[in-house]
């Protein structure tokens, strides 16, 4: 399998650091926010952004883990795909979440987390952090902050591994 | 006109014969039994039995052929046919039948009927109270003149052992047995035997003592009037023990089981399968074991069908509200060579618990291959492997809990009388 | 996990990671009835038939709320048809329903082995809701969730059930289910009520209330059921409640974090006391609150997925 990595470790650091800043830039600060990983590696992403806020600016902010399987629109053609906890302790009315994912396609899991996080209550307003946006959209979704745009062909997978689960950090483009 | 079987190996257990003889048959008897028949008479037909197993036509004590009255589960046509099949050249047929044979016009209907119809020999069996009520004897004389070769109640017990008394005595004027079905109605009432796959299914239970409590009752009755006794389908260990003590001091009791009782346990009940659901109760692995010890010693004398039909819509329900009974004249002989290869029994100890000894019990001239005896005879092969296919029953009843499986051995040929009334050679 | 069960017969055909995979689901699914929406999409489009030959009020509404909650539409056919009665066979019922397209059907009947016919005839999912004296699979699922719930484990917990054991469906599938992980059922009720060969389940059997108890992590009350004529086992409900009324001085025998269940619905100052029934031991409630979400995870598992 041929494999082409265009993110590494330090790459991601950087990214997460970029993605970091423009949250709190385009926020204005902290108020109000919070993050919202999807499962599995957006959970892992939210984290790290999460502490490089509390980095920069001293803060702690709520932080919550969202399995969305429950909404997915493909749930009936899939073979028995297993339902996880979503861990969301806080009360996201009038919150700005900032949802985070590794990596944005199709727009249908995106679509699935915000019916999800709108079950749950009634945010100001919810913005979109992506690692990776690959393209390819089927819903007029588009992320407030993204990794790097990188549009690959339909044969190719992006795949993001993270060290909290994968042992290493790396994004790369494999041939399908 | 004349048919001979040749090349064939002949085992009757009355005569004791084993080795390969010719049968030639002459009308409706058996004209000669001897090592090579050459010469015969222009027109004889010939039946090559090499490499089969030439025996008597086998006798079943239990049966129902549900005619008059149920004819949508069997008639005398289809039943006899489902037994000529099997290897059956008589049977007796139970009496709870609608109405229920407990008078001469009944017997007498069931006679003309077997004899117009019938592929094999039907010999009725009487009710022993009327209605098989238990409230008073049926006019068991009348129903003798007319034909039957026993009384039973079968399907239950004769309940209040004052007229079971009455029934021991007053049937020794025609020296006719009494068959008894065992089951104290006190403690049955369930579908299945209690034990641990009752425990498992939740199925309501029929615990072993419903069945010895009254073999051992009716012992004490039959011992006390100086009766015969015959105790049908027996199914449990402690039935097999009591019975065993019993013949000790006792002659004149003797007993069947059913191929289901020494072949099935009651863990065949735990699918919900309705064709497992038999009254008694298909029973668990140390009655079956008894059972075989007990046809082995000789303490169970006869092998008998409980050939129970049933339409099909009686079974396509609940397993509560099933009926009970197994389809079982085309299963029987494959199921009972088991015991053969098993080594319980000599294929001579098999035949005669189910040819000589069914016909002792009956008072019959039937069940041996001698010259001038009735030409009933059967030609199989014992080792033949083939599947249960119930759709292909002769019987109207295709609740067999057997469907599908491969057994071995099959009769292949069967003549009543000198008449073939099946022929797959 | 990979799940592949059709239908959801009995807790004796399914193994500890079944089991521990229908729990960990049903945690996920527990959360949604805490929320003000309660309610998902995942089922949207699926429907439901409870079919129910037995009266009962909580496992059919139990089922119902699960089965909104998902999105499914439900519809409840109560029948209380008994066996003499001349109606149309469950086969035919059965067989007509299915023309109506239904993804899972929960049947409940006076039977054992009545959801098992359905399964082998039906291309629909089958959940047995009880058969008989024969099993209750989602009740010991339920009991089983809310065991680990509130000790944090489900093996080597000293378990005592009591009551008419013999015609308890609750009870057996308890047993298989408890067995299986390797806890101590103790079976404790009137010789009559225990059925033969009941050791053969790896459980002990002790008449005496007092001694049963003792000790014990759980105490698993069952209802006598009048219906099923549970009084012909034993003289009085008076003397069982004699004999066998769980009250205060005994759960003061057992150990201290002592939980006691009930499948309901109770018959008070019979089996079990007002001041138990109420107590701080008691998890009565909570078996109700886990029931939906173990159903809910059940439905999800057998029709969430393509078949």
């Amino acid at each position: 399998m041929k494999k082409r990595v265009i993110l590494d470790k330090k790459a991601i650091g950087r990214t997460v650091t970029r993605i970091t800043h423009e949250i709190l830039e385009k926020n204005e600060g902290c108020t109000g926010l919070c993050l919202i990983g999807i499962r599995t590696r957006g959970v892992y992403l939210s984290r790290r952004i999460h502490d490089k806020v509390t980095d920069v600016e001293g803060i702690t902010l709520p932080i919550g883990a969202l399995d969305i399987t429950m909404y997915r629109d493909d749930i009936s053609k899939l073979r028995w795909p297993e339902v996880k906890k979503t861990e969301i302790s806080f009360d996201v009315n009038n919150m700005t979440v900032v949802l985070v994912d590794d990596v944005l396609h199709t727009g249908r899991t995106t679509r699935a987390a915000i019916d999800a996080i709108m079950d749950l209550g009634r945010p100001k307003r919810i913005q979109l952090a992506v690692l990776v946006d690959r393209g390819e959209r089927e819903l007029p979704i588009h992320p407030d902050y993204a990794g790097i745009v990188c549009p690959v062909n339909e044969n190719e997978e992006v795949l993001v591994r993270m060290n909290e689960i994968d042992g290493r950090d790396e994004v790369v483009i494999v041939k399908a | 006109m004349k048919t001979l079987i040749r090349g064939g190996r002949l085992v009757d257990p009355k005569t004791s014969m084993d080795g390969r003889y010719d049968v030639l048959i002459d009308g409706p008897i058996i004209g000669e039994v001897s090592k090579s028949i050459r010469r015969v008479d222009d027109g004889t037909k010939i039946i090559d039995a090499s490499k089969r197993i030439v025996a008597p036509g086998l006798i079943d004590v239990h049966c129902h052929l549900r005619e008059p009255g149920f004819e949508y589960k069997e008639t005398i046509r289809t039943g006899t046919t489902a037994a000529a099949r099997g290897g059956f050249t008589t049977v007796v047929c139970m009496a709870n039948t609608n109405p229920v044979n407990d008078s001469r016009s009944v017997t007498e209907f069931i006679v003309d009927r077997a004899r117009a119809e019938g592929a094999c020999k039907v010999l009725p069996c009487g009710a022993v109270t009327r209605g098989l009520k238990s409230e008073e004897l049926a006019e068991i004389g009348e129903m003798f003149e007319a034909g039957i070769v026993a009384i039973s109640d079968d399907g239950r017990s004769v309940r209040g052992a004052g007229l079971l008394r009455k029934a021991l005595e007053y049937a020794k004027i025609f020296k006719l047995p009494v068959i008894s079905h065992c089951e104290d109605e006190t403690l049955s009432g369930g579908c299945v035997h209690e034990g641990r796959a009752s425990l498992l299914s939740g199925l309501d239970a029929i615990p072993a003592i419903a069945e010895e409590l009254i073999a051992g009752r009716d012992i004490a009755i039959a011992r006390y009037v100086d009766a015969p006794l015959h105790l049908t389908h027996i199914s449990t260990a402690g039935s097999v023990e009591i019975i065993d003590r019993a013949k000790r001091t006792f002659r004149k009791i003797t007993c069947d089981t059913c191929p289901h009782y020494f072949t099935l346990t009651d863990e065949a009940t735990l699918t919900y399968d309705t064709n497992t659901k038999v009254n008694p109760p298909l029973r668990s692995q140390e009655d079956v074991s008894a059972i075989k010890e007990g046809l082995r010693k000789g303490t169970i004398d006869i092998i008998a069908t409980d050939h129970a039909p049933h339409e099909f819509t009686s079974k396509d329900v609940e397993f509560d509200l099933a009926t009970f009974g197994i389809s079982g004249f085309e299963t029987a002989l494959a199921l009972s060579l088991g015991l053969v290869r098993d080594g319980i029994l000599d294929l001579k100890g098999l035949l005669m618990k189910m040819t000589v000894n069914p016909a002792k019990l009956l008072g019959l001239e039937a069940g041996v291959i001698a010259e001038g005896a009735p030409a009933d005879i059967i030609v199989f092969d014992p080792d033949m492997e083939w599947t249960v296919d119930r759709d292909s029953f002769a019987s109207k009843g295709k609740n067999t809990p057997f469907h599908g499986m491969t057994l071995r051995g099959r009769n292949l040929f069967t003549m009543v009388d000198g008449r073939i009334v099946y022929n797959e050679l | 996990m990979n799940w592949k069960r059709k239908d959801l017969l009995g807790i004796r055909d399914l193994s500890k990671e079944e089991m521990l995979f229908i729990l960990d689901t049903a945690e996920s699914f527990k959360d949604i009835s805490k929320r003000e929406i309660k309610k998902v999409p995942t089922l949207r489009g699926k429907t439901v038939i409870t079919l129910f030959y037995e009266p009962s009020t909580r496992t059919r509404t139990s089922f119902e709320i699960a089965a909104k909650r998902l999105s499914a539409d439900t519809i409840n056919i109560s029948s209380s048809t008994s066996s003499s009665t001349k109606g149309e066979s469950l086969k035919d019922t059965a067989r007509n329903l299915e023309s109506m397209r239904p993804d899972a059907i929960v049947i409940r009947h006076g039977m054992p082995g009545a959801p098992h016919m359905l399964a082998r005839i039906l291309d629909s999912c089958i959940i047995n809701g009880g058969d008989g004296s024969h099993e209750h699979p989602t009740q010991a699922l339920l009991d089983l969730f809310t065991i680990r719930d509130k000790k944090g484990r489900i093996e080597g917990l000293k378990v005592v059930i009591v009551g008419d054991i013999a015609h308890s469906r609750v009870a057996r599938s308890n047993i298989f289910s408890l067995r299986n992980f390797g806890n101590d059922v103790i079976c404790c009720g009137p010789p009559t009520m225990i059925p033969p060969h009941i050791e053969t389940l790896g459980v002990k059997v002790e008449y005496d209330l007092k001694r049963a108890v003792r000790n014990a992590d759980v105490i698993m009350m069952l209802r006598i059921q009048k219906e099923r004529g549970g009084t012909t086992y034993i003289p009085s409900t008076k003397e069982y409640s004699t004999l066998y009324g769980l009250g205060r001085d005994h759960v003061e025998t057992a150990r201290n974090d002592v939980i006691i269940m009930h499948p309901g619905p109770m018959n008070r100052g019979i089996e079990i006391s007002d001041e138990v029934a109420d107590g701080p031991s008691s998890v009565i409630l909570d078996q109700v609150e886990n029931g939906v979400a173990v159903r809910m995870a059940v439905l999800y598992l057998l029709i969430g997925g393509e078949a």
